[in-house]
């Protein structure tokens, strides 16, 4: 009884993240027309467009191969369980162990692979180029985001998310290394979900682009699948940042109802603060050169390995 | 009869075998009979290895025959150790042999393929055999040989004559090492037996030395920066099927060697050492993918990238010699079973990748992925198969790759709780590189399989390309399948190493086969967990949903038109992204540093119609400040010397005068 009760949750937990998502799009889109003092498109918009793509006709490129139509669902897929895997409304859910941090910054990694080959698979030239740009940003992003997780696992003592959530509940305080992990987590964030000082998301038909280069050749239900799936992505480093420096509210495991609507209530909050806070940054600041990116970025290594330095230091006293 | 003695009669039959190569010739159904042979000689081999480790808990067997050194005769021995090596080593090479019956049927030149192939096999598993300093020696130097004859079987090409110049060098300056460590671990008594060995007290400063002899010595036979030069050389250059024995399982011979002596016969050295092998192998790790993002040959890219997983297997067991030499054994044994996994994963997917360049070898004729592409819709098989390749290297879960990695990691994270300094210093570093290593290699084979499998083709060659033939496709079906089940239950494996943890770390890592639902925990559940069945079982089940009920709810409407390339749809598959240009911002970021990365845009003269050109120069760091000078002194000191053969009798008998003066001054002041 109680393996059913948990797997209702675990499975709640994996239709709230896909149905938050959109809605956490279109309220970045909205807030950030209200920021530049226009009206924006209805909060719901992503949903209609969504909608609209997967009943589109759907027009493959002469020479696209299994790669690229399967691609789509593969990267929706790994994640939706990436996604679904970080801990939203509540902690300690059935299978949050089979997946630890490590494992969800990895699974990001396969997403990342397939997409870079997807937009290799036509051969042309913008493809190649979208592919060639995110590789090397992940080549640094991706270290950063390990010593990120080295930062948080060595104060928290262990890499699950929901044991981490637990640790900074009960043991909260002001640690330096935190901070900086936090910092250098922002910075990753904004380059893994090409957002502005990195890659511009509305941006189409320009040479800096860098995502929407390796989109090019999608269409209909393949572009609704990967547009989707970047919208998770986005929920899932929200909702990591929310889990890891704000755990307040998250009901914890075999707790009553009212503890888990309230940790339903107090996500979405998290959800509007963080994508505000997104907007915030994003209009405040110009996008860089492709170039200027691998020194931000290695900025966030750099504050990730002090972090980790600190902790590895401060543990002999 | 026990295992020793049914390995030697393999090890006899394979030199046999040998023989039956040289009369072979050019005769092709004798051809497939060596390697038949060799499939069913390693099968045997593999299967008593297994049972020794599985089912003989691991326990030593030996033997000792009147061969070899009168006085001292000839040890074997199988331990748990060598039984894994064994197992790693005979699984690559039955895998290299049933692909081999397929693929050298397209051999230019059998004969000087045939008679070394065999012998390279059995080389390998004396080695793994020996259990004396001159018996391994001997096995060792058989060893490099053969390989060596393997890699100038295509003896043509002046590229190669360098390559099998370039390793016979390194190959007999890495034995010489290696002669050194064994010598001085036997001492003046001269107990060349691991068993004698192991018992003799040595002197304080004695570890350090032999730590770094074996360094030297089996560093640079598995390819350790910076004595890695002679691999990206001489792998590619040998038939795929024994790059892909050199790249994935000799190297691993190589560590063998080390753990060999650093960890079993040699007491324990200074905790600092340790450093020194975390430095080496983090260093080695990045510098190795680093060159192989560069790379246009798909071989020897393959060759840099087992430089870099050589790294990652030196960072495992440089940390286990840290939590080793500070009575850590808890972690010490995670880190090695960490290191042992990669060694088996590595001799998994570089075996699969190898071939799978072997196969586009065969069936375009080329090595230059920037003459490939569009081999997906041509090789359709080769193609999945090799894209399952790539995802595991590039430690992607759920495959095999990553759950090795992982461990690694997961070792990192119990070092602050090591005493001394040194080591908290540099170990958040090694992470660091590690994951930098890790990314670049999964951009380095987005690159590999981008540009050669997917988009157009490239060249007539690539067009017209076609599927290889099933043995070749059967054998790296087996090596995907096995990456997959090792990556779906590590656990399994896991607990399959334990006797070798327990005889090298003196204790295992926690049973993983009992915890529920197949995850392993290497320290505790609410410390860190993983599950790769159930996170393959998620993907799956998701990505089926997905695409079900899109099929199901939404348009299935598809047609086929010419790509849209934001307008500009193009005629020439030469505006694609070519492999140069997509390692071109990677070079910008890290290319002046690692390898000094020069370009030079040479524009023609106003009026000119000659086309402009971007000249790219890179440089193997370890070429330009460690091998160039060596040579160049050598060359010097041979040039001076030379005046001396050209010298009258008074002068001869003058010189052999005063060295024999010198001689006799030196005896007397010996003390």
């Amino acid at each position: 009884m109680a393996l059913i009760g948990e797997l209702i949750m675990q499975g709640a937990q994996m239709l709230l993240v896909l149905a938050a998502a959109p809605l956490l799009l279109g309220f970045t889109r909205k807030v950030k027309a209200w920021l530049l003092r226009r009206k924006g498109p209805p909060l719901v918009q992503p949903y209609r467009d969504l909608l609209r793509l997967i009943r589109k006709e759907t027009v493959l490129a002469e020479n696209a191969s299994w790669l690229f139509r399967s691609a789509p669902y593969l990267i929706f897929a790994a994640t939706w369980v990436a996604a679904a895997l970080v801990p939203t409304f509540a902690t300690g859910l059935q299978f949050s162990w089979t997946a630890d941090l490590i494992v969800i910054t990895a699974l990001l990694g396969s997403v990342r692979f397939f997409l870079a080959l997807a937009g290799m698979d036509v051969g042309t030239s913008f493809g190649g180029i979208g592919s060639s740009r995110e590789m090397m940003f992940a080549s640094l992003a991706e270290p950063a985001m390990i010593m990120i997780v080295f930062t948080v696992a060595l104060t928290a003592g262990t890499t699950q998310l929901s044991e981490v959530a637990d640790f900074v509940f009960a043991h909260a305080s002001l640690r330096v290394s935190l901070a900086l992990a936090l910092v250098a987590l922002i910075i990753v964030a904004l380059a893994e979900n090409t957002r502005i000082p990195v890659d511009n998301p509305a941006t189409h038909l320009e040479l800096t682009m860098v995502h929407e280069a390796m989109l090019l050749e999608y269409s209909g239900r393949h572009l609704a699948v990967i547009e989707f799936a970047a919208a998770l992505k986005l929920l899932l480093y929200v909702s990591l940042i929310a889990c890891i420096f704000t755990p307040w509210g998250l009901a914890q495991a075999g707790g009553t109802p009212a503890a888990y609507a309230m940790g339903f209530i107090t996500y979405l909050g998290k959800l509007a603060i963080g994508g505000f806070l997104l907007v915030l940054f994003e209009t405040s600041i110009a996008k860089m050169r492709v170039f200027r990116v691998p020194e931000f970025l290695g900025a966030a290594l750099m504050l990730g390995l002090l972090g980790t330095l600190l902790l590895f230091v401060s543990r002999s006293f | 009869m026990n295992a020793v003695a049914i390995t030697l009669i393999c090890v006899g039959a394979l030199l046999a075998t040998a023989l039956l190569g040289v009369a072979a010739r050019r005769s092709r159904p004798a051809g497939q009979l060596v390697y038949l042979l060799c499939l069913v000689l390693c099968g045997v081999m593999l299967a008593t290895a297994g049972h020794q480790l599985f089912a003989g808990n691991g326990d030593a067997v030996q033997m000792q025959l009147p061969i070899g050194v009168p006085w001292i005769g000839a040890h074997f021995r199988i331990d748990a150790l060598s039984a894994f090596f064994l197992i790693v080593i005979n699984l690559g090479a039955s895998a290299a042999s049933l692909y081999a019956l397929g693929y050298g049927r397209h051999e230019e030149a059998p004969e000087r393929v045939l008679p070394f192939y065999p012998a390279f096999l059995a080389a390998m598993n004396l080695v793994l055999l020996a259990d004396d300093a001159f018996s391994f020696l001997v096995a060792w130097e058989f060893m490099s040989l053969s390989s060596w004859a393997l890699v100038m079987s295509h003896h043509r090409d002046p590229e190669n004559l360098r390559a099998g110049y370039v390793y016979l060098v390194m190959a007999s300056f890495g034995t010489l090492a290696l002669l050194l460590a064994f010598g001085l671990l036997a001492g003046p008594a001269g107990g060349y037996a691991f068993g004698t060995m192991k018992e003799a007290i040595h002197a304080s400063w004695l570890p350090g030395v032999v730590l770094i002899l074996a360094l030297i010595g089996a560093g640079s036979k598995a390819g350790l920066v910076p004595l890695h030069v002679w691999l990206p050389l001489a792998h590619p250059a040998a038939p795929s099927h024994v790059s892909a024995l050199m790249s994935g399982v000799m190297t691993k011979v190589a560590i063998y060697g080390f753990i060999r002596i650093v960890f079993d016969l040699l007491g324990s050295p200074d905790w600092w050492w340790s450093i020194v092998v975390l430095l080496l192998g983090s260093i080695t790790a990045v510098l190795g993918v680093l060159h192989a993002v560069m790379q246009r040959d798909i071989k020897r890219l393959l060759a840099y990238s087992s430089v870099e997983n050589i790294g990652i297997i030196f960072i495992g067991l440089g940390l286990a010699l840290a939590f080793a030499t500070n009575g850590m054994a808890a972690a010490a044994a995670l880190s090695f079973t960490a290191a042992l996994l990669h060694i088996l994963n590595h001799s998994l997917f570089k075996g699969l990748l190898f071939f799978g360049a072997g196969a586009v070898l065969t069936a375009t004729g080329e090595r230059d992925i920037e003459k490939m592409g569009g081999l997906i819709h041509r090789m359709p098989k080769t193609a999945f198969l090799f894209l399952g390749g790539c995802l595991a290297i590039s430690a992607l879960p759920p495959l095999n790759g990553f759950v090795s990695e992982w461990l690694v990691l997961q070792a990192i994270l119990v070092s602050p709780s090591l005493p001394q300094w040194g080591l908290k210093l540099i170990v958040p570093a090694v992470g660091a590189m590690l994951a930098l290593g890790a990314a670049l290699s999964a951009a380095c084979y987005v690159r590999a399989y981008g540009v050669s499998f997917l988009g157009r083709p490239r060249s007539d060659a690539a067009r017209n390309a076609g599927e290889v033939d099933r043995l070749s496709l059967s054998a790296m079906f087996i090596l995907l399948g096995l990456c997959l089940l090792t990556g779906l239950l590590p656990g399994y494996v896991i607990d399959a190493l334990a006797p070798v943890t327990q005889q090298i770390a003196g204790q295992a890592m926690p049973q993983q086969s009992t915890i529920p639902w197949l995850s392993i925990v290497p320290i505790q559940e609410s410390r860190s967990s993983y599950n790769g069945l159930l996170l393959f079982a998620f993907i799956a089940i998701s990505t089926l949903l997905a695409a079900k009920a899109i099929h199901r709810f939404a348009s299935r409407a598809m047609r086929r038109g010419p790509a849209w390339d934001c307008g500009y749809p193009d005629a020439s598959p030469q505006t694609q992204y070519t492999g140069d240009s997509f390692a071109q911002p990677l070079r910008r970021v890290f290319g002046e540093f690692a390898f000094l990365a020069r370009e030079r845009i040479v524009m023609p003269k106003p009026g000119d119609p000659a086309p402009a050109r971007l000249e790219v120069s890179l440089r193997d760091l370890a070429w330009d400040m460690i091998f160039t000078p060596i040579e160049r002194s050598v060359l010097f000191v041979a040039e001076k010397l030379n005046h001396f053969q050209f010298l009258t009798i008074r002068r001869y008998l003058s010189l052999v005068f005063v060295a024999l003066v010198l001689l006799l001054l030196v005896v007397a002041i010996w003390p």
